[in-house]
């Protein structure tokens, strides 16, 4: 099929950007969206121009580094998907296909479509941890836990942070992703000596980075590829204020 | 025979520093001897981690801890995305919470025996010793592993092993252990201890006197050159899979750190020694970037497959039963679809150069689950493999429920590294190796769910307390050379300098996927003698044109990933001359590594324990290469033979 592709370019954070049109022809529909990128960088670099900058990494869904608003959706229109993972399948020949950085003033733009999303490890540094230095760990069964505990800190834990909550938020609030740490940390017995601590100096960070709050819209949930619940939020908020659920 | 395929052959190495002695007592006695750095001093002493995976975010955060002043490094935005994370099936321990029989001694026999006796005995015990360590660690950290009802950890059982000594979290082991490592990493950073520089990629290594001390990066939103300055130098920078282009590594993965460490003095330990994952997502076209893995435990329901006729491109609900070759069961009864890797990947090989693979261009074999469907129900096999079943169908779109799987062996691990002692120390002084880079502990195998534990008993117990020892020395290093710094700059900017110019017609990409695919089909899962020998023509040739005409846009600058690739690159065809030359030398067949020559009447690898019961650690020196062989000897496991029939 034939695309034609209009995509942010933006040379550096100090710069202005725009949306550059671009054809590209022939992409199989067993491509990944990323794949499709890589023909047109590969053309783009042998015309000595300069290749459309994205980040990337494992291109199977799990390290959270790959993130573009695709036709003004947060990892495109399927769900529970990264964008590494979407497939030109899903597009169709003649399509116009806008594509974005991640939008939001904690995330400022390094290049093209990279954004900074150093933000998100300064609130992990603020307290998304369990103090415990190497070595000093009691035996791992000690302390049993409950099943059900474990599965749903799992499900919160299996955050990639790659920020798609945040793009998509109205109010760029990062409470999905702070609220995901502490639901994690706060459902296990472990996490509990901190988990005061832990909820209010994540929380502070989060402000601090310039986040917006938290609106309760819910577009964080639908484009989350690893559909961490909306309740999470909830969680944090009760934790922040100091009510144990 | 050409210069290519000449080497010298230095002295063995005789010391590995490891303690003698009863082998249980050995890490135990290796640490008592290990000198200790008061506190005071300890803010005193520089250690420069480069990579934030499960081994250098591990060995980053206790070395802070300890109260070290650190310096990390990875290519990517954040510590987080190292990929470890991509890790999906479990981690082994000798916990024996099931008595079922494990015990330390069995997951080291396991351990020595999957790696066909080529690994180190002292080494493999300890890890087998610490492996308990890492789980209490882990869980401490609140790594949400697995549980059953009475709220205590699950296990299973995995390849290669009889007992069910592999902790899991769902598919996502190696995410959960390391954001555990991460987090533990991000409090020290805020503690001041480390500093962390995300989107750094270390281009040199710097020397003072003999001895490692700091390393020349290059920052990848700035393109700034940075000279970082320490007492020691960890690598924790992963595997080298890439080399074939197409792996289950991610795109950034590459050998640019531990190579440029081998061109100042590193050896390099058996770089033929590649793992090939029978179960992955098979090449869909010319485009492909990766492979995506299929975890091995679909194996135990699915049964493997292929037309009996060559040629035969009916859909495969059109096969009746007797045209049905089910190869596996057929040539290994007793393990049937549950053969260990090397050999399920090999099968696959073998049917599809028969022209009986299946899917595009032949390169495919079925994993069918109709019968586990009929026998089981679809809700069982969903609860079961749901996960994976969706990632299958988003790739291929097609419905693996209906229709059986296409799979096909790729590139997913390399047991071959920079060669490290007993205290993962390099041959370069005051440099330490970790993780999937070094060799120590696989041998010519590795087994499932072991590299998630080589990699956090490195970094969280092994390293700290063996780089201690080193550093008590560290009042007598002295101040770093600026020449020896000025130079390695100088080095790294030459070779931005000429990548840039070349200016010719192909891109760097092109010229991977090239070099990929010759490694691919010459030192891929059958290696021969002629097979190598055209491989040791080819790669200096294809490495001289990309030299002459490679690609490179932008400048030097600026974030510049075409720039980031190339160099890469440059550096993956130096090091797949070298593991097809260790290949071509290895004249024997054992773990990953088949040659041709070396096997039996029944297709099987024949090992030559006579001649190969050695380590072959490469060193680099400006008239080629030399071999120094570092003989095992095997006093706790008696050597035998594999058979899986
Ligand atoms: C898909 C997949 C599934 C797997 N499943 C399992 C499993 O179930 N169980 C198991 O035991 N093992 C598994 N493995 C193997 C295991 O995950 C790896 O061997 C292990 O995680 C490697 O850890 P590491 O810390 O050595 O390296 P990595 O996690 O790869 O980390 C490397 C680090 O080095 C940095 N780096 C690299 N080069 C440079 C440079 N030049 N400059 C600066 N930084 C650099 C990177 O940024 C990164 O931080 C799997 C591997 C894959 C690919
Ligand atoms: S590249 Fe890793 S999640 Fe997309």
């Amino acid at each position: 099929m034939n695309l034609t592709l209009k995509i942010w370019r933006q040379h550096d954070a100090a710069k202005s950007g725009q949306m550059v049109t671009y054809h590209v022809e022939e992409v199989s529909p067993d491509m990944s969206f990323l794949e499709m990128l890589d023909v047109l960088n590969e053309r783009l670099i042998l015309d000595g121009d300069d290749p459309v900058a994205f980040d990337h990494d494992c291109r199977e869904g799990i390290c959270g580094m790959c993130g573009l608003v695709i036709n003004g959706v947060a990892h495109g229109e399927s769900r529970a998907t990264t964008t590494c993972q979407l497939h030109m399948r899903q597009f169709s020949d003649g399509d116009v296909i806008t594509v974005e950085p991640w939008r939001a003033a904690p995330f400022p733009v390094i290049k093209d479509l990279v954004v900074d999303r150093s933000a998100f490890d300064r609130i992990i540094q603020a307290g998304g941890f369990i103090s415990v230095p190497a070595g000093s760990a009691p035996d791992a069964h000690a302390v049993p836990v409950k099943k059900e505990d474990a599965d749903a800190a799992f499900d919160a834990a299996t955050c990639i942070g790659c920020g798609a909550c945040v793009a998509a938020c109205p109010n760029g609030s990062a409470s999905l992703f702070t609220a995901a740490k502490i639901t994690h940390l706060g459902l296990l017995p472990q996490g509990q000596p901190e988990r005061a601590v832990r909820a209010k100096a994540m929380v502070e960070q989060m402000d601090l980075e310039g986040f917006g709050g938290c609106t309760n819209t819910g577009e964080c949930t639908a484009v989350c590829p690893k559909g961490i619940p909306l309740d999470t939020i909830a969680r944090m908020n009760a934790d922040f204020l100091g009510r144990r659920g | 025979m050409t210069d290519r395929m000449s080497f010298q052959v230095g002295e063995d190495i005789r010391d590995t520093k490891a303690p003698d002695g009863p082998i249980e007592e050995r890490w135990e006695r290796r640490k008592f001897q290990a000198r200790l750095v008061n506190p005071a001093n300890k803010r005193k002493l520089h250690v420069i981690v480069v990579g934030t995976g499960l081994a250098g975010g591990s060995a980053a955060a206790t070395l802070g801890e300890l109260g070290y002043q650190v310096t990390s490094f990875c290519y990517q935005d954040s510590p987080r995305r190292a990929h470890s994370i991509a890790a999906q099936g479990g981690i082994n321990a000798a916990k024996n919470y099931r008595g079922d029989g494990d015990s330390i001694h069995r997951l080291f026999y396991d351990t020595v025996k999957g790696g066909d006796f080529r690994s180190r005995e002292s080494n493999v015990y300890r890890l087998a010793q610490v492996s308990v360590n890492i789980i209490d660690q882990a869980v401490a950290q609140g790594v949400p592993f697995a549980r059953e009802y009475g709220g205590l950890l699950d296990t299973r059982s995995f390849g290669g092993a009889q007992v069910s000594r592999t902790f899991y979290a769902r598919g996502q082991t190696g995410q959960q252990l390391l954001l555990g490592a991460y987090q533990a990493l991000e409090r020290q950073i805020a503690a001041g201890t480390v500093t962390m520089n995300a989107r750094h990629e270390m281009l040199e290594l710097i020397i003072s006197d003999g001895r490692a001390r700091g390393v020349v990066v290059r920052d990848l939103v700035t393109g700034e050159i940075e000279s970082h300055l320490a007492d020691a130098v960890v690598l924790a920078t992963g595997g080298y899979g890439n080399v074939f282009f197409l792996s289950t590594n991610a795109k950034g993965c590459n050998t640019t750190a531990i190579w440029r460490a081998h061109r100042k003095g590193a050896m390099f330990a058996n770089p033929c020694f590649t793992q090939i994952h029978p179960t992955c997502i098979p090449v869909s076209g010319d485009h492909q970037s990766k492979l995506t893995l299929m975890s091995e435990s679909l194996r135990n329901d699915g049964r493997v497959w292929v037309p009996v006729q060559a040629g035969d491109t009916r859909a495969p609900g059109d096969i009746p039963e007797a045209e049905r070759d089910y190869y596996l069961e057929r040539i290994y009864p007793a393990f049937g679809n549950l053969v260990p890797r090397d050999i399920a990947s090999r099968a696959a090989k073998n049917v599809c150069d028969e022209g009986r693979g299946v899917g595009p261009g032949g390169l495919g074999v079925y994993l069918d689950f109709a019968d586990a469907i009929a026998r089981l129900g679809r809700p069982a096999i969903e609860a079961k493999y749901g996960n994976l079943f969706d990632m299958y169908a988003q790739i291929t779109g097609e419905d693996p429920y209906r229709r059986p799987m296409r799979i096909y062996p790729a590139v997913h691990y390399t047991m071959g590294g920079l060669w490290v002692d007993y205290d993962l120390q390099s041959t370069i002084p005051g440099l330490f190796v970790i993780g999937e880079a070094n060799f120590s502990d696989h041998g010519a195998n590795r087994l499932g769910a072991s590299a998630l534990m080589q990699g956090l008993a490195d970094g969280y117990f092994v390293l700290p307390t063996t780089i201690g020892d080193y550093l008590a020395d560290a009042r007598d290093f002295g101040p770093v050379d600026d020449v020896a710094v000025a130079e390695a700059e100088i080095a790294v900017r030459d070779r931005i300098a000429r990548l840039l110019a070349v200016d010719g017609t192909r891109t760097a990409d092109s010229y991977h996927r090239e070099l990929g695919k010759l490694m691919w089909d010459y030192c891929g899962m059958e290696r021969t003698e002629e097979s190598l020998r055209k491989a040791l023509e080819r790669i200096p040739e294809l490495r001289a044109e990309f030299w002459r005409n490679v690609k490179v846009s932008g400048t030097a600058e600026e974030l510049n990933q075409a720039l980031e690739r190339a160099g890469r690159v440059a550096d993956f065809f130096d090091l797949a001359e070298l593991m097809c030359l260790d290949a071509l030398n290895r004249t024997e067949s054992c773990g990953g590594h088949f040659r041709a020559e070396s096997q039996d009447a029944d297709g099987e690898a024949v090992r030559d324990d006579e001649k190969f019961a050695y380590v072959a650690a490469w060193e680099h020196t400006p008239d080629g290469p030399v071999l120094h062989r570092e003989h095992l000897e095997y006093a706790y496991v008696t050597m035998t033979q594999r058979s899986y029939k």
